[in-house]
C-alpha cells in the first residue's frame, strides 16, 4: 500500500484538508459499531478509492482487511458466551470448555469484522491518495517536534509494506517456508527498528529543528473547500448521532438494533456527504 | 580549525557486554579527507553515529565523554541541529529516503532549514548535477535501484553544503564505476568546498588514494592514525587484512614502504624494472554472442540452468531483461557483473522463480537456491539453532552459535546462516544464486564467502554470484558475465574480462595494465618476478654482447 499519484479531487486537495477528511471517515468506523454506519463507511471508502483512481491499492488493503474480518467472524462465536439463541452445541472442546455457537455471537463477529474491514479500507484511501510528502511538510509547519510521531506513522506504513514484500520474497526462497504468521511476526517485530531508522533519517535531515519553513500561502481551491465542508459535515453528523443516541445497538444477550428511518437517513447521508466532493472533476490536475 | 572532536568517548550499546567505543579521542580538521578503516564491528559505524548525535540519542546505552561537531556539543544539540553542520549517509539507503520523489528528497533538508524557494531550487539543481542524478529528479524514490538510491541519499546529505560529511560505506551498493566516481566526487567537493570528509569503508583500495589521513579502529579504539602511506606500512605488520591489493603486490615484490594507489604502485614497479609488458588491448574474445542452434543444443545437454531469449518487462513498458541467453553447467562458478540497474537482480529473481519472464524460456535441472541482498530477511526464529537443521548448522560452521539470536550475529555469520537456510533441504540445489553477497563485508568475511562458493561448486551446484567486487570475482569465479541494459555483453574467463578493464578490474590488474591476465596480488607478484628475471637476462645478454645502442642506453 503506497501513495499513488493520480488526478482526482482528493489528490488535488491540500494536505490538511485531505487528512481531516480521511480522519473523519475513519473516525466514523472507529466511533460507531452500528452495522448501518459500518456499511456507509465501507461503501463511501470503496467508492472514494475508486473515484480517486487507487482501486488497485484498495484491493490489496481489502485483502488484508478481509483476512482480519474473517478471523474475527470465525473466532468470536467460539469465545463469546453471552448470546441466548443457540445455533449449535459443540460440547466440550479444549481449551475453550463448553462451546455453544449462538446467533448473537455469530452476528456480532460478522459486524465487528466488517467494521475492521471498513476501517482498513478508509485508512487505505488515505495512504494511497494523500501525498505523504505534503503531509510531512504540513506537520513540520504545524507542530515540529511533537508532530514527529504522526509523521512517522505516515512514513512507516509504506516502509513496513516494502519490508513485508522483501521478507515474503525471502521466505519464498526458503526450502521450508515459515508461513504467514511468522512473516507477520517478523514485520511487526521489525517495526520498532524501522521506526528508529525513519526517525533518525528525519532528524538527520533537519526535521523538527527550530527553523520555520517559509511557505508561500496557497489559495483555497474548490476541492479544498468541498472536502473541508465534507469533513465538517461528517464530524457534525457523528456529533449529532452521538448526542441523540442514534445508532444504538447491542448484540447480547439478544440482538437489538435501531434501524428506523432516522438511522437509515443519517447512514445514507454519511455516504453521500463523504462522496459529494468527488462530483467536481474540474481543476484536478496539479 | 577543528570541525569534529571526540574527547575520551566511551560507549556501550544497551545489553552489550563490551564497549563499542573505548576511551576514544580524535580531532578532524576543516577540509580533511579522512578514511576510517577497520574490520567489521571495530566501531566505525558507531563512531559516525556518535559524530552526528544519533548515538546514544536514538540507540540508548551508556555514553561517556564529549563529541563536538562544528562547535556543537552533541549532548546539548540533537541530530537535527547537528545536521546543519554535518551531512550523514549511512550504509542502507532504503532507510534514508523519506520523500516520494527525488526532487522532494533533495529539497527536504533545505525546506527544514527555512531556505527560500529560489535557494532550494538552486541547491537541488546543483546537488543533482554534482552527483549526476539530474535525470532522476522526477522519479519516485521507491522505483530506484539500490545504487541510485544511495546517490540520492548522498545528495540529500550534501545539498545543504555541510562543513563535514560523514559516510558509512557509501560505495557498498554501487557498481565499480559509480563507486570510483563517488570517491572522486567527494575529493572534488572536499577540495573545492573545503568540506571535511569522514568515510568508513571496507574497500580501502577505492578511497586510499583520495585520502589525506587514515584512522584505523579496533575494538572501539584508535590503533593507527597516519597518512595513507603510513597506514599501509602499519597494516603490513599489524593488520594484514586491511592491506589493499596493490600494497600486497608491492609487499610481495619487496617494495618498502608500500606506495598508495594504482599510479604510484605502477611507478614503483617500473622504477625497479618489475613492471611486465602491458597486455595488447584488443578486447579479446569476451563478447557474449548468441550461440548457433547446434551449439545451443550441445550446451543445453546437462545444463544446471538455462535461459533462452529471456525478456522481463514491467507493466509500464520498461524492459529489464532483453533476450538473455545463458547456460550454466553443474559445478560452474560464474560471476555476474554490471552497472546498477543493468538487470542482474532481475535475472536472479527470474531464475529462482520469484519473477516470471514475460518472454523466453527458463529451465533448471533442480532446485534454485536464491540468497537475496538482505540475509536478515531469511531469519525469523529467535534461535540460530531453530533456523536450520543441525547438519546444516554444522556445514555452515555455526554449531557453536546455535543458542544465539540470529540478529546478534555479525554480518558474515548472518550471511552464512542465511545461506545455510536456503541450502537446507533434503535434495541439494542444482543452482545457487547469490545477490550482492559481500555488501558490508570485510576482507576476512569475503574470503570466507569465496571458500563457500568453491565448496558449493565442488559439490556439484552451479553458482551464480552478482557482485560489484572484482576482488571476490578474481578469487572465486571461473567465468564472468558482464551485463548492460538487460543484455549480456561479455562472457569470458575472469582474466579476459577483468584483466584489461578500467572499472571492472581488480586493483592488481589496473596496476599491471592487464599483463598476463594477473588479477590477484600473488599472481601479479609472480608475473613481476618473471619480468625481473627476463629483464636481468636481457641485461646480462647485453653485457656479454655489448652493442653500441645498448651502451648508449646504459649511459643514458
Amino acid at each position: 500500500m503506497r501513495y499513488r499519484a493520480a488526478t482526482s479531487p482528493l489528490h488535488a486537495t491540500r494536505a490538511s484538508v485531505a487528512v481531516a477528511w480521511s480522519a473523519a471517515l475513519a473516525g466514523l468506523a472507529l466511533v460507531f459499531d452500528h452495522p448501518l454506519v459500518t456499511a456507509a463507511v465501507l461503501l463511501a471508502a470503496t467508492a472514494a478509492g475508486t473515484l480517486a483512481g487507487v482501486r488497485g491499492e484498495l484491493r490489496t488493503a481489502a485483502r488484508v482487511g478481509l483476512l482480519l474480518a474473517l478471523m474475527f467472524a470465525v473466532i468470536n462465536p467460539f469465545v463469546a458466551r453471552l448470546g441466548l439463541t443457540v445455533l449449535l452445541r459443540l460440547g466440550e472442546l479444549p481449551p475453550f470448555g463448553q462451546i455453544d455457537i449462538t446467533l448473537e455471537a455469530t452476528i456480532y463477529g460478522v459486524v465487528q469484522g466488517l467494521r475492521i474491514l471498513a476501517l482498513v479500507v478508509a485508512v487505505a484511501v488515505y495512504f494511497a491518495a494523500v501525498d505523504p510528502d505534503r503531509v510531512l511538510r504540513l506537520f513540520r509547519r504545524a507542530g515540529f517536534r511533537s508532530a514527529l510521531t504522526v509523521t512517522l506513522a505516515t512514513r512507516l506504513v509504506p516502509v513496513l509494506v516494502h519490508d513485508g514484500r522483501r521478507l515474503a520474497d525471502a521466505q519464498r526462497c526458503r526450502p521450508r517456508p515459515s508461513g504467514r504468521l511468522a512473516l507477520v511476526r517478523a514485520v511487526s517485530s521489525s517495526a520498532l527498528d524501522r521506526a528508529v531508522d525513519v526517525a533518525a533519517t528525519l532528524e538527520l535531515r533537519g526535521y523538527g529543528t527550530a527553523w520555520r519553513a517559509r511557505g508561500v500561502p496557497e489559495p483555497w481551491s474548490r476541492h479544498d473547500v468541498a472536502f473541508a465542508a465534507s469533513a465538517a459535515a461528517l464530524a457534525g453528523l457523528a456529533a449529532t448521532a452521538l448526542a441523540t443516541g442514534l445508532f444504538a445497538w447491542h448484540a447480547y444477550p439478544t440482538i437489538e438494533l435501531a434501524a428506523g428511518v432516522p438511522e437509515i437517513t443519517v447512514a445514507a447521508a454519511i455516504a453521500v456527504v463523504a462522496l459529494l466532493p468527488f462530483a467536481e472533476r474540474r481543476g484536478v490536475a496539479r | 580549525m577543528t570541525v569534529l572532536a571526540f574527547e575520551r568517548v566511551s560507549y556501550r550499546y544497551p545489553g552489550a557486554d563490551r564497549l563499542a567505543l573505548d576511551d576514544l579521542s580524535l580531532t578532524i580538521g576543516e577540509g580533511e579527507f579522512c578514511v576510517l578503516a577497520g574490520l567489521s564491528a571495530s566501531g566505525k559505524s558507531t563512531l559516525l553515529g556518535a559524530a552526528c548525535g544519533i548515538v546514544p540519542r536514538l540507540h540508548g546505552g551508556e555514553f561517556a565523554g564529549r563529541v563536538t561537531v562544528g562547535g556543537l556539543d552533541t549532548r546539548d544539540h540533537g541530530p537535527g541541529a547537528v545536521a546543519a553542520v554535518a551531512g550523514v549517509l549511512f550504509q542502507d539507503p532504503e532507510t534514508q529516503t523519506v520523500m516520494s520523489t527525488v526532487r522532494a528528497e533533495l529539497a527536504f533538508p533545505l525546506e527544514n532549514r527555512g531556505w527560500n524557494g529560489a535557494a532550494i531550487a538552486r541547491g537541488v539543481e546543483e546537488a543533482a548535477l554534482a552527483l549526476g542524478i539530474e535525470d532522476l529528479l522526477e522519479r519516485a524514490t521507491h522505483e530506484l535501484s539500490g545504487g541510485e538510491l544511495q546517490r540520492v541519499a548522498l545528495g540529500a546529505a550534501l545539498v545543504g553544503r555541510p562543513r563535514v560529511v560523514l559516510l558509512d560505506e557509501p560505495t557498498s551498493q554501487l557498481d565499480p564505476v559509480a563507486g570510483d566516481e563517488l570517491i572522486w566526487l567527494l575529493r572534488r567537493l572536499n577540495e573545492e568546498w573545503g568540506m571535511a570528509v569522514v568515510l568508513a569503508e571496507h574497500r580501502l583500495e577505492r578511497c586510499l588514494a583520495a585520502a589525506d589521513r587514515v584512522i584505523a579502529l579496533d575494538e572501539g579504539r584508535v590503533v593507527c592514525d597516519a597518512d595513507p602511506a603510513g597506514f599501509l606500512g602499519w597494516a603490513k605488520t599489524y593488520a594484514p587484512l586491511l592491506q589493499t591489493p596493490a600494497a600486497r603486490l608491492a609487499a610481495a615484490v619487496g617494495i618498502e614502504p608500500a606506495p598508495v594507489g594504482v599510479k604510484r604502485t605502477r611507478a614503483a614497479l617500473r622504477e625497479r624494472g618489475l613492471l611486465p609488458p602491458r597486455a595488447a588491448v584488443d578486447g579479446g574474445d569476451t563478447a557474449a554472442r548468441r550461440p548457433r542452434r547446434s551449439e545451443r543444443r550441445a550446451a543445453s545437454t546437462g545444463a544446471a540452468l538455462e535461459l533462452r531469449g529471456a525478456w522481463f518487462e514491467w507493466p509500464d513498458g520498461r524492459a529489464t531483461l532483453r533476450g538473455v541467453d545463458l547456460v550454466l553447467r553443474p559445478g560452474e562458478r560464474v560471476a555476474l557483473m554490471g552497472r546498477n540497474g543493468a538487470g542482474k537482480s532481475t535475472l536472479l529473481r527470474c531464475a529462482a522463480g520469484l519473477a516470471k519472464l514475460t518472454r523466453g524460456r527458463i529451465a533448471c535441472s533442480g532446485r534454485a537456491a536464491l540468497l537475496l541482498q538482505h540475509p536478515a530477511d531469511y531469519l525469523l526464529a529467535d534461535r540460530v539453532g531453530d533456523e536450520v537443521s543441525a547438519a546444516g548448522l554444522a556445514t555452515a560452521g555455526l554449531s557453536a552459535l546455535a543458542d544465539r539470536h540470529p540478529h546478534d550475529l555479525s554480518g558474515g555469520e548472518r550471511q552464512r546462516l542465511a545461506l545455510a537456510v536456503v541450502l537446507d533441504a533434503p535434495e541439494p540445489p542444482a543452482v545457487v544464486l547469490l545477490d550482492e553477497p559481500t555488501r558490508g563485508m570485510d576482507r576476512s568475511a569475503r574470503e570466507e564467502l569465496g571458500r563457500q562458493v568453491r565448496e558449493l561448486a565442488a559439490a556439484g551446484a552451479a553458482v551464480l554470484v552478482t557482485t560489484h567486487d572484482p576482488e571476490l570475482v578474481a578469487t572465486c569465479a571461473e567465468r564472468v558475465l558482464l551485463m548492460a541494459e538487460g543484455r549480456l555483453i561479455a562472457d569470458a574467463p575472469p582474466a579476459d574480462v577483468l584483466g584489461g578493464g578500467w572499472y571492472f578490474a581488480t586493483e592488481t590488474a589496473r596496476v599491471l595494465g592487464g599483463a598476463g591476465g594477473a588479477l590477484l596480488p600473488e599472481e601479479g607478484a609472480a608475473l613481476c618476478d618473471v619480468a625481473q628475471r627476463s629483464s636481468l637476462a636481457m641485461t646480462g645478454e647485453r653485457n656479454l654482447n655489448p652493442e653500441p645502442a645498448a651502451g648508449a642506453e646504459a649511459r643514458a
